[in-house]
């Protein structure tokens, strides 16, 4: 129904300006006050406005990710990174846990339903959440606008990958390899689309598994949540239906972005000023999300969000080179 | 609806329930924390409205400094060290964030016994070094080098 579909890319339009403005006004307001202000001196705008805007910006985050079919921790970053007063290290370990949340909520349905197949995550996941902690480390030690410019790259990165990767629902895959088979990873799901169980394995594993490192790795350093590269390499590299990827790569998250987590938690580099906040919004955001998502699925609300993005990454890149402080 | 042929396994099942409780609980746990960390109940090592204050010496206020240099500004335990302020408002917070990022460890023990029990040895040795990872990962032992 175009009407309802014209409808909701509105109302979602209407609240990324509003979003915008909000933070916009808020950012030139407190640096407008910390220019006149002396060295020693507090800021003018109150405590609690920051985690209040911030609620209401990972509120409309979480209704985006839905809708754009991203992970909230990809947004989450680069954003809260680019337009508030906080420091990367704390922006990451709050995005981290965002991720994390996002992926612990959505786990155990993912799991019931035969849709996230441990037997594929397990393998997958120790490759990943050892490499997460590498990343972590590695991100912690990197100089902000080191970090800023490599988050930047990344998120220009995903950019491309989120408008050319193309999907195989239910990719072929001719001959499963060694590693897959004596593992045994495989599973049946039923796909109601068709309304048929489909069986499913993987090949390439050891391939898959050697990307896992990196995807690991840029987790860990940047507190994204990885979903925009574990589902090209678990649907169009090893082979598994794009439902089994979504959903794995989903669960997965749960378990790469735990490792990673503890090490900004031990690291100090957790507030819960801005992880509380951004938890509750980008839950709370992303169940509107599902529901407006049920109703229509708006492909404009992907460019908006592949758009956002764009303009996250390239903030972040400046922000970095220190062309646009 | 599943069928028996695209049932969830044992395990998966029982590692679905266990993060579906131990999430809630965590997230529960994490709100009630946080609005005690706000409203004041329990006095805070550093008080919320501090975080934006600008410290002297410094150029930035708190929450804009790296975590390497605001621990050290406010002498902030890293590692565990967080335990002996869990009676103060906000890292009273650090119970919850704990649970949900101890929450997967949980479910791989919880796992362990049924893979063993099923001799499923390559994924027994996969949980195993999992929960290995994990622990080191939570153990605080690594350090960055700071910058």
């Amino acid at each position: 129904m175009p009407n309802k579909t014209q409808k909701i890319s509105k109302a979602v339009l209407s609240l990324l300006i509003f979003t915008a403005l909000i933070v916009g006004a808020v950012s030139a307001f407190a640096s407008t006050e910390a220019a006149a202000a002396p060295a020693v001196a507090n800021s003018n705008v109150a405590w609690w406005v920051w985690p209040l805007v911030l609620f209401v910006v990972t509120f409309v985050l979480g209704i985006l990710a839905v809708l754009g079919g991203v992970g909230g921790g990809v947004l989450f970053v680069p954003i809260v990174g680019g337009f508030f007063p906080f420091n990367i290290d704390f922006v990451r370990g709050a995005g981290l846990l965002v991720a994390l949340a996002g992926a612990l909520a959505a786990g155990p349905g993912l799991l019931k339903r035969n849709l996230a197949s441990l037997r594929l995550s397990l393998p997958v996941a120790l490759i990943a959440s050892s490499a997460a902690i590498v990343g972590a480390m590695i991100g912690l030690a990197l100089k902000p606008n080191v970090v800023n410019i490599l988050l930047g790259a990344t998120i220009l990165l995903i950019v491309i990958i989120m408008g050319t990767a193309k999907k195989s629902d239910f990719p072929i895959v001719p001959k499963p390899d060694n590693l897959s088979q004596s593992l045994g990873i495989m599973g049946i799901y039923r796909e109601e689309s068709i309304g048929k169980d489909v069986e499913w394995t993987v090949h390439k594993t050891p391939q898959g598994l050697m990307l896992f490192v990196v995807i690991g790795v840029m987790a860990g350093m940047f507190g994204l949540g990885a979903g925009w590269a574990n589902v090209p390499v678990l649907n169009l590299l090893m082979g598994a239906p794009l439902k089994i990827s979504v959903a794995t790569s989903k669960f997965l998250l749960s378990i790469t972005d735990t490792s990673a987590a503890w090490v900004y938690l031990n690291q100090g580099a957790v507030l819960p000023m801005i992880v509380v906040p951004s938890i509750v919004g980008i839950m709370l955001g992303s169940m509107v999300g599902v529901k407006i998502l049920a109703k229509a699925k708006p492909k404009a609300i992907k460019w908006m969000v592949i758009g956002l993005l764009l303009f996250a990454g390239l903030r972040a890149l400046l922000k970095g080179l220190e062309i646009w402080k | 609806m599943a069928n028996e042929r695209t049932k969830a396994s044992e395990e998966q099942i029982v590692y679905a329930n266990i993060l579906n409780k131990g999430m809630w609980f965590g997230l529960a746990l994490l709100i009630i924390t946080f609005i005690i960390y706000i409203s004041g109940a329990l006095p805070s090592y550093v008080p919320i409205e501090d975080l934006s204050k600008t410290p002297p010496g410094s150029t930035v206020p708190y929450w804009s400094m790296r975590a390497h240099d605001f621990n050290q500004a406010l002498n902030i335990p890293t590692g565990w060290g967080w335990t002996a302020l869990a009676g103060k408002g906000d890292y009273l917070n650090f119970v919850g964030i704990a649970m949900l990022a101890g929450l997967t460890i949980l479910c791989y023990l919880v796992i362990l016994p049924i893979l063993i029990r099923k001799k499923d040895t390559p994924y027994v040795i996969i949980a195993i070094a999992e929960i290995a990872v994990l622990a080191l990962a939570a153990s605080g032992i690594l350090k960055t080098g700071g910058h």
